[in-house]
């Protein structure tokens, strides 16, 4: 009783130490803290200044205050007119500079630069629980995501249900997950630890305990939860990942082996019976729209296949 | 529900729809049914059916039914706000491990019925009634364009309202969050009733907002008084025409959304699923491309309001009037090219990502523009603190927060980890709350006089502002917090001590809020009991600039007995410089107005009765009630007897006792200032 | 929800309020015909949508038939025809209502409406045959965003025909005054519109469709 007493008096002092997003621990989310303090810092520079002028200038020309001065009709002033506009125009051209940077920059896409190979990650979202298929490692894990720490990891992501979105708040960067369409998203942790993985984007009635557990490990770390999931007895192939599709919240699992073909079914929608005809039938056709499922007929399409 | 077979007299609906085993959503119905009883005995009682019949429910004033909109906008900001008090309470109670007492699925529509209440059926009602009677006071006109349209505009207005409260006793509203995204909102995914109640309120109310946008353009464009030039209109004018045009030019974008999951769900068509081609990217970029011009259809009226507030009750003009209007025109256009923002975490390329990041921030200079003017209205001015200047000033000081929030995530990269989170749910309830609602509650202790005859308490009137905007703070500002903590939007339950903490908090923030909004209806409660004492009998209570004070308190239905001619943007001020105001004139010309009709109510009924229909597929009544919706359209438009003139003498007798009324204030002044 | 509200409109003018007074400046005959301009922009707008959906889905086969396969091009060509002739033989109507020959309106709008019931009968003709041959809105996202597009004009000409006929009544009723004058513009405002948008939905879902 006591100590829950004392976790709830301290609890806003420790809320420094919980504001996750301040407290990044790879280089996608620590370049996204600085992005968050230096725009908050700019537009500072005129929001203060804002609120000073409205209590001051409410309080100076209150109606009691004769000794104000007033002037019913000045209403124009060219010089105050034009510091108005160029005031914001200044900052949202200081702004939009760090926003064109930072897009192409940290545009998720983006291989992060590195010597060591990225580990590949398939991802599902799956009512509610995440599935994550390591296609180097012919492993697969359910809720649980492991990564060595100081190595990229290229996810490739996609949903067998509604869209959602994988986020790690303290790796930084979400990304939605959505059916029939793939995105991708590079991360890095740089220090050892458990993160906390959700998806951001609601979902249906599990949505609050869609969560997962993100291990950022050392390389021996690593290499011994990649040797347990490896030891596991569970196959991954169409007919277990149809068990596990079934709606509901899931524990932990880990699967030994993995069909290697499965991902490309649950992204091409023919897990099921239905034979994958689809989209080859489109592709054979019709060139111009090829396989619509493993593209993005979005803008995203447009700008993620241009180089 | 999905197995539930369908009957041809009662299509879906069993006795099993009304939720009997929840005893919360029981005792939410058996209130409302309590409330309806109670209103409708005291009706009877004092009988007042016919009187509600002639004056209220057939009218085509403009006046009367901008009075219906803010009531209708008053009992859904209670409903609405009940939903919030139930989250934020479930938040709190469900933070250290435990459920809560709502299960998922009632948490889920209570979210989604919060943010459809309070945008369609709140924040646009109350803004739709502030334009309708005070825009075409403005101007000099009579009324709006088309009278008629603009009661059948009201009516289905309050079907699509009525349609979501139906949804609380029989049935489900929807579980898929306000904008029901797909492939959640699709059959496969939400099958029971609660979407179609969604998409037929929303359709239905939609053609309401869209109707009535078309006649507010139509009435500003064509009915302004002799010399108002469109540079000469006021701003409250100018932000209602901008607001309009976004209306006509988003709206059908939402209806043709909402058709097409429509159709998903009623044809089997494939817009949306996740099966044969849909494409659910589409939905979202769609219900942006309308989602986000409809944020500024709130705001631009908001920020006209604290415009005449802030020139009015500073007794100086607007400042930089013409930057003003050019700001108005810029945010208007630029609302269409930044819908993107609502989504950079779906994967588009840094390009487009970019483009739409920059065009949002371009948004936030003509905003930062229109403050500025405020702020230098103030200055060498007589601000008098009455209540609508408090609003104003609590809104400029929230507002900017909220802008810089929202600036802050146009950035690509800060969204990328703020998306979706209580940050974001931080930032627009800042942005709504600080610039709609703020607004809206200045623009009725401003305009209320003119349209009842008398002032609202302004002691009550400070003590609900103070509620709200502490309220405000101690709400929000922990969301921002725990958005940074990584806290989701949406959760029914967390588990973590310290976000138990700031949700909390933010509840107890909630019930302040809650204060603001009893205090406020105390004070129009007060108000009607103590309206000899706050009688405005001059019809200009706060020294006005604009038409609307040129006119009695409340106006004759006619609002002016002959037409004023404007020469200068604030019209009635020099009017009253020159001494032209408020003379009786020698003669007075009979006067052409629009006799009163029952077809909007009508139609306005039958199209809940086609809504209900449709959203338990009883196809025999839905096509009942559409094909009598078409007849009665047709049938009015054979009504000849649609308008009278009314006799100078009439207009004689009612502007005499105005007159009287003006001459007898200034003698019981007259002692009054000697001692 | 397709409740049209043009047939309300079209009495607008009728509630010229204020028009009594010299010095508003403001009359029935320009204000119905402006309003009901606004709409019919938003009308385009709700248009414009339909065909962007039409434009993201309209290579979405799911292993379907596509337009090719579909689409009749002589058969929509005559479809066309018939509005196309429709909007002249409206204009023709315009004309002889300047002249005040209220019997050649009524000659010409019966004609504009015989037409127009042509091509809606084309239209429904055309649907039913693709559903019987399984290709039907459900068959496939291309086929929705096509059915859709087109029943969506299909349900704006049935709209106008319905209004088409409430102004023969009207016209019979009390000749060509002003508030039935006012109506015929209105409605010949809509004839022409769906007109346009009959050419996009040609070109774009028929032409390029099979092209």
């Amino acid at each position: 009783m006591a100590r829950a007493g004392a976790v709830v008096a301290t609890a806003p002092l420790l809320g420094g130490c919980q504001m996750v997003l301040m407290d990044p621990k790879g280089p996608i989310g620590a370049q996204e803290k600085s992005i968050i303090l230096l725009a908050t810092g700019l537009m500072l520079i005129v929001v203060v200044p804002v609120i000073v002028m409205t209590i001051a200038f409410a309080w100076r020309y209150r109606a009691s205050n004769t000794s104000a001065t007033y002037a019913p009709e000045w209403h124009h002033s060219n010089k105050i007119e034009a510091v108005v506009w160029a005031i914001p125009c200044l900052i949202v051209m200081a702004l939009g500079s760090v926003t064109w940077a930072s897009s192409h920059k940290l545009d998720p896409w983006q291989p992060l630069a590195s010597p060591m190979k990225p580990i590949e990650v398939e991802v599902v979202s799956l009512d509610w629980k995440w599935l994550f298929i390591y296609p180097q490692y012919h492993i697969a894990s359910v809720n649980q995501l492991a990564m060595p720490v100081g190595r990229p990891v290229h996810f490739r992501l996609t949903s067998a249900t509604v869209m959602n979105s994988f986020f790690i708040p303290q790796l930084g960067s979400q990304i939605y997950t959505m059916t029939g369409m793939e995105t991708q998203l590079n991360l890095r942790a740089d220090h050892a630890g458990v993160y906390q993985g959700i998806s951001a984007n609601y979902s249906g009635k599990g949505f609050a305990d869609m969560k997962f557990k993100t291990l950022a490990l050392s390389k021996a770390g690593f290499n011994a939860w990649i040797a347990k999931a490896s030891a596991s007895k569970a196959t991954l192939d169409v007919a277990s990942y149809k068990t596990l599709d079934a709606p509901g919240v899931a524990a932990t699992a880990y699967y030994g082996t993995v069909d290697p073909a499965l991902y490309g079914k649950i992204l091409n929608r023919c897990v099921d019976a239905v034979p994958c005809h689809d989209a080859k039938h489109v592709a054979m056709n019709h060139s111009a729209e090829p396989d619509m499922a493993m593209r993005m007929p979005s803008p995203s399409s447009i700008t993620k296949h241009k180089s | 529900m999905s197995a539930v077979p369908e009957s041809f007299l009662f299509g879906k609906l069993t006795l099993d729809a009304v939720p009997w085993h929840e005893p919360i959503i029981m005792t939410a119905v058996a209130g409302m049914v309590l409330a309806a009883v109670t209103v409708l005995g005291l009706v009877t009682y004092f009988r007042l059916w016919k009187t509600l019949w002639n004056e209220w429910l057939t009218t085509v004033d403009h006046k009367r039914i901008g009075v219906m909109y803010i009531i209708l906008a008053m009992v859904m900001l209670l409903r609405g706000f009940a939903d919030a008090l139930m989250m934020r309470t479930q938040q709190a109670l469900a933070s250290t491990g435990g459920p809560g007492y709502l299960p998922p699925q009632h948490f889920d529509q209570i979210f989604t019925a919060h943010g459809v209440i309070m945008i369609f059926f709140m924040a646009m009602p109350f803004v739709v009634g502030l334009m309708n009677i005070v825009m075409p006071l403005q101007i000099g006109a009579r009324d709006v364009a088309f009278p008629y349209l603009n009661s059948v505009s009201f009516w289905l207005t309050v079907a699509g309202a009525v349609l979501v409260n139906i949804s609380l006793a029989v049935g489900e509203f929807a579980h898929t969050g306000w904008l029901a995204y797909p492939p959640l909102s699709e059959l496969h995914y939400s099958s029971g009733v609660g979407v179609d109640y969604y998409i037929w309120a929303l359709q239905i109310s939609g053609l309401g907002t869209l109707l009535s946008g078309v006649n507010l353009i139509t009435t500003i464009l064509t009915m302004r008084a002799p010399g108002m030039t469109m540079m000469r209109m006021p701003i409250f004018t100018w932000t209602t025409l901008c607001a309009n045009m976004l209306i006509v030019a988003a709206f059908p974008i939402l209806t043709v959304t909402l058709a097409m999951l429509g159709l998903d769900r009623y044809l089997g068509m494939h817009f949306f699923t996740n099966s044969d081609g849909g494409n659910a990217m589409m939905y979202v970029n769609l219900i942006w491309a309308w989602g986000h011009p409809e944020v500024y259809i709130l705001i631009l009226p908001a920020f006209g309001i604290y415009s005449e507030v802030i020139s009015t009750f500073s007794s100086k003009r607007l400042f930089g009037y013409t930057s003003m209007v050019y700001a108005t025109v810029c945010i208007t256009v630029l609302s269409f090219v930044v819908w993107l923002h609502h989504f950079f975490t779906m994967g588009s390329g840094a390009n487009v990502n970019a483009f739409f990041g920059i065009t949002t921030m371009v948004i936030s200079i003509p905003t930062g523009v229109k403050i500025f003017n405020w702020l230098f209205t103030m200055y060498r001015g007589r601000v008098r603190l009455e209540v609508p200047v408090l609003w104003t000033l609590g809104f400029i000081v929230t507002f900017v927060i909220g802008g810089m929030t929202g600036v802050l995530m146009a950035v690509p990269p800060a969204d990328f980890v703020l998306h979706n989170s209580l940050f974001l749910i931080a930032h627009f309830h800042n942005a709504i709350i600080g610039g709609v609602v703020f607004g809206c509650m200045a623009g009725l202790n401003y305009w209320f006089p003119k349209a009842f005859g008398f002032k609202l308490d302004p002691r009550l009137g400070k003590v609900s502002f103070w509620c709200w905007l502490v309220g405000f703070y101690i709400a929000f500002m922990p969301l921002y917090a725990l958005g940074l903590m990584g806290m989701t939007r949406r959760l029914d339950h967390v588990n973590n001590p310290v976000w138990h903490v700031y949700l909390v908090v933010a509840m107890v923030g909630a019930v302040l809020i809650f204060c603001g909004i009893i205090a406020q209806i105390a004070q129009i409660v007060v108000s009607i009991i103590n309206r000899d004492q706050l009688r405005d009998v001059t019809g200009d209570p706060w020294d006005g600039r604009t038409l609307e004070w040129a006119t009695s308190s409340p106006p004759p239905f006619y609002n002016f007995a002959r037409i004023p001619h404007v020469e200068s943007v604030d019209a009635f001020w020099e009017m009253k410089r020159a001494g032209r105001a408020s003379a009786p004139l020698p003669s007075y010309q009979r006067i052409h107005m629009p006799r009163n009709t029952g077809t909007g109510v009508i139609l306005g009924g039958l199209s809940v009765v086609l809504g209900f229909a449709l959203v338990w597929h009883i196809w025999w009544l839905a096509a009942l009630g559409f094909t009598a919706m078409v007849a009665l359209a047709i049938i009015h438009s054979f009504d000849e007897d649609r308008d009278y003139y009314v006799p100078p003498s009439e207009v004689a007798r009612i502007e005499g006792s105005y007159f009287e009324q003006l001459t007898a204030e200034n003698q019981n002044e007259r002692p009054s200032l000697a001692a | 929800m397709n409740v049209h509200p043009s047939p309300l409109e079209a009495q607008f003018a009728f509630d010229a309020v204020g028009a009594e007074s010299h010095d508003v400046a403001h009359h029935a005959s320009s204000t119905a015909p402006l309003g009901f301009w606004i709409y019919l922009m938003s009308d385009c707008i709700l248009f414009a949508s339909i065909f962007a959906g039409f434009a993201v889905l309209r290579g979405n086969f799911a292993g379907g038939p596509t337009g090719l396969d579909l689409f009749n091009l002589p058969y929509v060509a005559v479809e066309t025809a018939c509005l196309l002739v429709s909007s002249l033989t409206y204009g023709l109507a315009m004309i002889a209502m300047e002249r005040n020959d209220r019997r050649q309106v009524f000659a010409w709008m019966g004609v504009t409406f015989f037409l127009g019931l042509c091509f809606l009968g084309m239209e429904i003709h055309e649907f039913s045959e693709l559903v019987a041959r399984g290709a039907g809105p459900d068959r496939s996202a291309f086929l929705s965003a096509f059915f859709t597009l087109v029943a969506t004009h299909g349900l704006h000409v049935t709209a106008g025909l319905i209004w088409m006929g409430t102004m023969f009544v009207h016209l019979w009723r009390r000749g060509l005054s002003a508030g039935n004058r006012t109506g015929l513009i209105c409605l010949s405002l809509f004839w022409h519109f769906l007109d346009i948008i009959w050419i996009g939905v040609f070109s774009i879902v028929y032409l390029m469709g099979v092209g």
